[in-house]
């Protein structure tokens, strides 16, 4: 352990307790010392190493290895799960995992487990998640990292292991369960337990949630500010059950609108009444809109005013829709079309420049702007614009501007330097 | 005491413009050019049979250029530490020359060799030809970094003075006295092998749409340039379906072997410019080809494990799927997307794909819809890509799956839309798969989706005579931006609504350059990312946006969880709102 000696200096500016210890009588020998550090110096320095580092370091003697257990280095815990066969990256140690439930399930405060894409991961997440009994989790996160392998594990199994989280933790706050089996009963043991408590739940793609159990969510957890769900679970119910005068302020709504194949899914439409309610009661909040849809299947969305403000289009958009959009979005702060086609959408560019004064960032990719019509619409957004990501081959030269001109020009409407997205090319 | 030289061919496959070459003729009396053929072909003995052939046609050809000099080219098998000690002896060399090579294994290499060399009283002469500049000062003048965004690379290249002009082309004249021993059985002993010898089976092998070869390079730069004059316009021309195809001016490859020197193309370009633009100032943007493959040389050159994911300082750990077969399926042209499908096929025929089909699959393995890793990708093409390098192709693979040089990773190319918009017709798709051949454009991108009866009077019926689609793409997709998102999300602590990280470009401040700088802009903190960052950091201004000299505050930089990348956080306990335009600024204490 000689190392430590020599950044001792640098160490006291840093540790102060350090500094106190460092005047110790000089007849304490370098082996008794380490051995000797008061708990709460061992502590903080404990809080600067990694887990791995800190789990060598609790083997060395008693001392360490009881300030390893100390309660508050296990308030926060990412239960890393990988198989060799589908995963790069390592587990977090059985063994360790198994001291975790031992000792410290009590202590555990904001838990989060990553899957990689085999399904026995995402079964030994369902396993320890059984597992914590006398918790007080305020923060749960279930992610799986590459395929969703929680929607392998059988939905009983899954469902029998959250409950055993709901209905033990009693104060959830804080919930992820995107792309897993939940359905709507363990929703009413969520809420049974937990309604004070909820503040964020994100269920992006739970196929098996339907617009009822949702509903359930809202109207019994008044304090509910940010939620994630897909659209066939937004209703205008929901919409007004979360501006009902008990509600707290929502501050985030994201919405995930995916198709199954062309055609197939009917997407109903939100009554404007429903979303002015909404925004009446939560005028500040995000709305955030994620679509993943062919063409054809944009009719039911943006026909009236809709109070989204980020935009994110995951296939081809037409221009007619980004035209819609210009008419009826006029909270939108963030837009992204990552493919429209060959025609320039100068008109639709400059619309949303006008109607959309919140707008502040925007991402085009495969799509076509003439350098005219884009300098037009910096100009008018001005340095409003934070975020301006548009690939190179977006933008097309004309009789007023190239390539290079583009650049010093947009920079010079932005107020700072500018250039495209670029990509190799060889 | 006669001076016998040897000239070591590794790239740089050329007798125009190569100084080692002429350094190992100047005042020699004997020079023999060699190359050694072993199984490790530029650090790994993954090549195809398209890349064999190119590298043999251009040794070929060297060897027939360096017959009308009364000389050949001696083909050795074997590794080059093993045989140039006998070599040296055998033939008492005592000067060696060759290209420098900026890769790290072969940096690597060279230094065994000069290490040999020395030993044996071999004088070791070292010219840099490869690259327009030499790389080690791209990275000095960037404080010792190499830069990790192609702006900013540009904007250093700007201020270094223009490549070196190529040098002549290897004459008689320049030989004067200096003379080739050919023994009769030199065909025998140094003779370039056939495909055959190398244990390829050319039974139906088509003939190769990339001839390799110095000959048949500096013929395409003519007819390159050319088509540049006659359009006049040097701007990137639009993207439309026969760009797809393997074109007479394509030099990329011939490039890559050194066939064709990268400094001339530099300087026939600039020569056309002026001349059709009556000269005016050529722009950076005329050498996007040739500054690409600088730029991600230069990012290679120190970093051994520039291609890989673990324990490569500039690359985000992201955590890819581990899957042999999907893998097959789109290294084999098996995907049941048609785009894919075809340029994976034009690939393994041909050997070279447009680089906006080279986005399409890479995107479409890695973060678009496999969630399959880059190296997998990589070595993909390092197999069947003629123009693939080490250092180019990991850069580009990791540029292209977002894992570094600060990528927005929002847009995703469709495996269906991005072709349909490129070729409407679909000729490319017909080209390369015919038994798509019968499918009417409506449906030939997405031909599961095309009724029975078109399917049927195709004579093609998907899931019989054609795979049916190995993922739902926007499922796929819809996963994978969220994956990305909570990569970056990590990365950054950016807790954004929408899809964009915020970068900083890179800072400079009293000549160090911070080479990765992220900053959260929406709370009075920042925190910041650096990626190999041997320096410890320091100290931290912050300058407003009204472009003033002294800085606002200044703080001491709390180190806080350090891990192998340092990561920062600075907080501004009191003080105005942090404002996106703001300038920070790092230096060394």
């Amino acid at each position: 352990m000689k190392r430590g000696r020599t950044g001792l200096k640098s160490q006291c500016q840093i540790f102060p307790s350090l500094g106190e210890w460092a005047k110790r009588p000089k007849w304490m020998t370098p082996a008794q010392d380490w051995g000797n550090l008061p708990h709460h110096v061992v502590l903080q320095i404990f809080q600067h190493l990694s887990l791995v580092d800190r789990a060598r370091a609790s083997s060395v003697c008693r001392c360490w290895n009881d300030v390893f257990h100390t309660p508050d280095l296990w308030r926060r815990f990412e239960f890393e799960l990988n198989q060799p066969a589908t995963s790069y990256l390592r587990s977090t140690h059985p063994d360790l995992i198994q001291q975790i439930i031992k000792k410290h399930a009590q202590h555990l405060q904001y838990v989060s487990f990553k899957v990689d894409s085999c399904t026995e991961s995402a079964e030994a997440a369902c396993d320890i998640l059984s597992q914590l009994v006398n918790c007080t989790i305020k923060t749960l996160g279930l992610i799986s990292t590459a395929r969703p392998s929680f929607m392998d594990v059988s939905q009983a199994h899954f469902v029998s292991a959250l409950t055993v989280v709901f209905v033990n933790s009693k104060s959830l706050s804080s919930i992820r369960i995107d792309d897993t089996p939940v359905d709507d009963p363990s929703l009413k043991v969520l809420v049974a337990n937990n309604s004070d408590t909820l503040k964020l739940l994100k269920m992006s793609s739970c196929p098996h949630v339907s617009p009822a159990g949702i509903l359930c969510v809202a109207d019994q957890c008044h304090g509910l500010r940010e939620l994630a769900l897909n659209y066939h679970l937004l209703s205008d119910e929901l919409l007004l059950a979360l501006s009902s005068e008990k509600h707290v302020h929502l501050e985030h709504l994201r919405i995930d609108v995916v198709s199954e194949n062309p055609g197939q899914t009917h997407f109903h439409t939100i009554k404007r009444s429903s979303w002015e309610a909404l925004i009446r009661h939560s005028p500040k909040v995000n709305i955030v809109m994620y679509f993943f849809l062919y063409e054809e299947e944009f009719e039911p969305f943006f026909c009236e005013e809709t109070p989204v403000t980020h935009l994110y289009f995951g296939r081809a958009v037409s221009k007619m829709m980004l035209g819609r959009i210009g008419l009826n979005c006029p909270r939108l702060v963030e837009l992204v079309v990552c493919a429209n086609g060959i025609e320039p959408l100068d008109e639709e560019l400059i619309r949303i420049a006008e109607r959309c004064k919140s707008l502040t960032a925007i991402g085009l990719g495969e799509c076509e702007v003439t350098c005219s019509g884009f300098v037009e619409f910096v100009k008018m957004c001005g340095g409003r614009l934070t975020q301006l990501s548009i690939m190179e081959e977006v933008l097309i030269p004309d009789s007023s501007y190239n390539m290079e001109q583009i650049h010093s020009e947009v920079s010079k409407h932005l107020g700072r330097m500018w250039f495209p997205d670029m990509m190799p090319t060889w | 005491m006669a001076l016998n030289s040897i000239h070591w061919f590794r790239k740089g496959l050329r007798l125009h413009d190569n100084p080692a070459l002429r350094e190992a003729v100047q005042g020699a009396a004997t020079v023999r050019c060699v190359y050694f053929l072993d199984p490790w072909f530029a650090g790994s003995s993954n090549v195809g049979v398209n890349r064999w052939r190119f590298l043999l046609q251009c040794l070929e050809d060297l060897d027939a250029s360096l017959r009308k000099l009364n000389s050949r080219l001696f083909v050795i098998r074997g590794q080059p530490a093993n045989v140039f000690p006998r070599l040296f002896k055998e033939w008492k060399i005592s000067r060696l020359t060759f290209e420098y090579d900026s890769e790290p294994f072969g940096k690597e290499r060279d230094a065994a060799i000069k290490k040999l060399a020395m030993e044996a009283g071999v004088e070791v002469i070292v010219k840099i030809s490869h690259t327009l500049y030499d790389l080690d000062k791209i990275i000095e003048l960037n404080g010792g970094q190499p830069p990790l965004t192609y702006k900013r690379f540009q904007t250093l290249i700007s201020r270094l003075d223009p490549p070196e002009m190529p040098v002549e082309m290897l004459t008689d004249t320049l030989m004067g006295r200096c003379v080739t021993p050919v023994s009769e059985d030199h065909g025998d002993k140094y003779g370039v092998p056939s495909l055959e010898e190398l244990g390829f089976d050319t039974e139906g092998l088509p003939s190769a749409v990339w001839p390799g070869g110095e000959t048949e390079a500096l013929t395409r730069i003519e007819r390159h340039l050319e088509r540049k004059a006659w359009v006049a316009n040097f701007e990137r021309p639009r993207m439309n379906a026969n760009s797809l195809l393997a074109s007479p001016t394509g030099l990329s490859p011939y490039l890559r072997f050194g066939c064709l020197s990268c400094r001339l193309f530099y300087f026939k370009l600039t020569d056309l410019y002026r001349k059709v633009k009556k000269n005016s100032s050529p722009p950076l943007s005329l050498y996007g080809q040739l500054l690409w493959r600088e730029f991600f040389y230069t990012a290679a050159t120190n970093n051994p494990r520039f291609d890989k994911m673990e324990g490569n300082p500039i690359c985000v750990r992201i955590p890819w799927d581990k899957n042999p077969e999907a893998l097959a399926k789109w290294a084999e042209a098996k995907t049941g997307f048609p785009w894919i499908d075809a340029i994976m096929t034009q690939l393994r025929q041909e050997g070279w794909i447009h680089h906006l089909a080279r986005h399409a699959v890479a995107c479409f393995l890695t973060r678009g819809d496999l969630w399959i890793s880059w190296e997998e990708g990589m070595k993909v093409f390092e197999e069947l890509l003629l123009d693939a390098d080490w250092s180019v192709n990991a850069g580009s693979w990791m540029w292209l799956s977002c894992s570094s040089f600060f990528q927005q990773f929002f847009h995703c190319y469709c495996p269906v839309g991005f072709g349909r918009r490129t070729d409407p017709n679909g000729d490319f798709i017909r080209r390369y798969l015919p038994v798509l051949r019968g499918f009417p454009a409506k449906f030939i991108y997405d031909p599961w989706n095309a009724p029975e009866s078109v399917q049927a009077a195709a004579k093609c019926i998907i899931g019989v005579h054609y795979p049916k689609p190995m993922v739902h793409h926007a499922e796929a997709s819809r996963l994978n931006i969220e994956r990305m998102k909570q990569i970056y999300q990590q990365l950054s602590r950016y807790r954004g609504l929408g899809v964009f990280f915020s970068s900083k470009q890179e800072v400079l401040c009293d000549g160090i350059t911070c080479s990765s700088l992220m900053s959260v802009t929406c709370s009075s903190s920042v925190q910041f990312y650096l990626y190999n960052s041997p320096l410890k950091l320091l100290y931290i201004q912050r300058f407003g946006d009204s472009g003033e000299e002294k800085p606002q505050s200044g703080k001491r930089v709390r180190e806080g969880r350090l891990s192998e990348r340092a990561v920062g956080l600075v907080e501004e306990d009191k003080g105005p709102r942090h404002e996106h335009n703001q300038r920070w600024c790092l230096s060394r204490v």
